[in-house]
């Protein structure tokens, strides 16, 4: 829609200038909003990796685990927030049981064999999906309030944009309290350093790495259900992309730090946005600037823009 | 009220403890001494948990306590300062001092312990909203202690608390140590610095490739000739 608009500037001659100051507004809003789904699901990313240093790959599919979740209770005439909330806490235990299962008993092995882990549970949660759920796409049912259109200093857009903003907001600002104001948040960074140290101050490792992965795993699940009523089409891969785009977001923010992670999703999704508000010609190409910042960051600045050099764990 | 009884650890194909045998009675400070690599830091590490033994016996306060997860041993009031210190870089002084109470839930008693920390070291209460990573050695390790008394242990086990650190704050920390113990603490102290240690220990085990090669009073320790050669550089 915005796009055919910036055409329709430039055929006339670029005469309306409020009308491109709009159109400007309305694809940020648009991209910021994308950048909150991104930011949401990137941090589950780096927390793994700061007290794991492992890249867990099955975070993305969490979103589809969601998004299902909520899919089949609203078939089940759940009413829909009450499906949202249930959707998060099973995507919670799946997250929490990935780690027990796959990760955990591992925790001594090397890098490579979590890694691999990882990447198989990723495989298994796609294909149980194609299998279970079928690869026919599903229509999610997308709540009224979320579908009125808002004008709000002269632009115009879909009032899911502000809540996704809003929740994004809530959510954030949780999480920082959460991490530096409380007993649970100071043993999560403890871990971050060293299990053995932090063992030695009676932390339960194993509870809080538990926790870890209900906080990123839940934040995943806002991600994905947000994700399922912003593109209403749901589907068994649907988290892969927005997965692979995230761990990018997470590496581009500086891998294992939370702020880099929120940062790196705005970038992204504001980027991805206007880039193609801008040139609409690149339509095709959207996916791949995720991955263009990737190599661009890898290139010059593997640590991302708030990594510090991360250390070997002991 | 530590009984360690022919204790053997390995690291893979490394038999790193081969039979320690050690007992810290209450009220004491015991030093374990000898070289580098000898086990003296495997030796905590097992006790603490950290490290599984694959056979032996350790006994706290007359319970045994091995193949206990690290936290069940350091509720049951062991503690140690792990070497090299070890202080969470990313958290501030108050947050290091306040995650060794961590088990802990009287609230009163740890504001009372974390004033008590800070009377023991003022430095630390100066630097208290600074990121442990920006102490000084010295710092650091004052921190590490703090850390490891918030969890008001019966047990405090150090490992080269004066490791890297300058001649003067070698001094400081020894006498700390000595407070600490005045105040009823039993120590358990590592030290490469041999003469110093035996000096405060009422009781010291000389460690060589795994094994206690030599026991005896600090004092007498002190004057051994086999030990002035070796440690002290006599
Ligand atoms: N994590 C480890 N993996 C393999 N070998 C180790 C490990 N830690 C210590 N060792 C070996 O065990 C022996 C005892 O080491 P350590 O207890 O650290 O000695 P000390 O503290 O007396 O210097 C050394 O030979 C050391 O190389
Ligand atoms: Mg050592």
């Amino acid at each position: 829609m915005g796009r055919g608009k910036l055409f329709c500037l430039y055929d006339i001659g670029l005469g309306d200038e409020k009308m491109t100051i709009n159109f400007f507004m309305e694809n940020l809003a648009n991209g910021v909003s994308l950048g909150s789904l991104y930011a949401l699901i990137a941090i589950g990313y780096t927390m793994v990796y700061g007290i794991l240093r492992l890249i867990n790959f099955a975070h993305g599919d969490l979103l589809m685990v969601a998004a299902y979740a909520v899919f089949f209770m609203i078939a089940a005439m759940v009413p829909w927030w009450i499906a949202a909330i249930l959707a998060v806490v099973i995507t919670a235990i799946v997250g929490v049981l990935i780690e027990k299962a796959a990760y955990r008993p591992l925790r001594n092995s090397p890098r490579i064999s979590v890694l691999i882990s990882a990447i198989g549970v990723s495989f298994l949660i796609e294909n149980l999906g194609l299998v279970v759920f079928s690869g026919v796409p599903r229509a999610v049912y997308r709540p009224e309030i979320f579908d009125k259109s808002v004008s709000m200093g002269g632009i115009t857009t879909s009032s899911l944009t502000f809540y996704i903003i809003g929740a994004t907001v809530i959510l954030l600002l949780a999480l920082v309290y959460l991490l530096n104001k409380t007993k649970t948040g100071m043993a999560m960074r403890a871990l971050a350093i060293s299990f053995d140290t932090a063992s030695l101050m009676a932390i339960n490792v194993n509870r809080i790495v538990s926790f870890t992965f209900a906080i990123g795993s839940s934040l995943a699940a806002f991600g994905g259900i947000m994700w399922a009523l912003k593109y209403p089409q749901i589907n068994p891969l649907m988290g892969v992309f927005p997965g692979l785009k995230c761990f990018v977001a997470a590496v581009l923010g500086g891998i294992g730090n939370v702020t880099g992670a929120v940062i790196g999703g705005f970038i992204l999704g504001i980027v991805e946005i206007m880039a193609i508000a801008i040139f609409p010609s690149l339509a095709g190409y959207r996916d791949a600037f995720a991955f263009i910042i990737l190599i661009l960051i890898l290139l010059f600045k593997p640590t991302g823009i708030m990594g510090e050099k991360m250390t070997e764990k002991v | 009220m530590l009984k360690v009884k022919d204790l053997h650890v390995y690291y893979g194909g490394i038999h790193a403890l081969q039979g320690v045998d050690m007992i810290v009675p209450e009220g004491k400070i015991v030093t374990l001494i000898g070289a580098n690599g000898a086990g003296k830091s495997t030796t905590l590490r097992t006790i603490t948990g950290l490290v599984k033994p694959k056979s032996g016996s350790i006994e706290f306060m007359g319970q045994p306590i091995v193949g206990k997860p690290t936290l069940e041993i350091v509720k049951t009031g062991v503690t140690l300062v792990p070497e090299g210190r070890q202080v969470f870089p990313n958290l501030t002084v108050l947050e290091n001092i306040r995650l060794g109470a961590y088990a802990r839930k009287d609230k009163a008693g740890i504001k009372k312990d974390i004033e008590w920390v800070y009377e023991l070291f003022p430095r630390l209460k100066e630097r208290e909203w600074q990121m442990a990573g920006t102490l000084s050695g010295g710092e650091q390790q004052m921190l590490a202690v703090g850390r490891a008394l918030m969890s008001r242990p019966k047990l405090l086990m150090m490992d080269e608390p004066s490791l890297g650190l300058a001649p003067l704050l070698v001094q400081d920390i020894f006498n700390i140590i000595k407070f600490i113990h005045e105040q009823g603490m039993t120590i358990l102290l590592i030290e490469q610095n041999a003469h110093a240690a035996l000096k405060i220990a009422d009781y010291g085990y000389v460690i060589e490739t795994g094994r206690v090669v030599l026991e005896g009073k600090g004092s007498e320790l002190v004057e051994n000739e086999a030990i002035q050669k070796a440690y002290l550089g006599g």
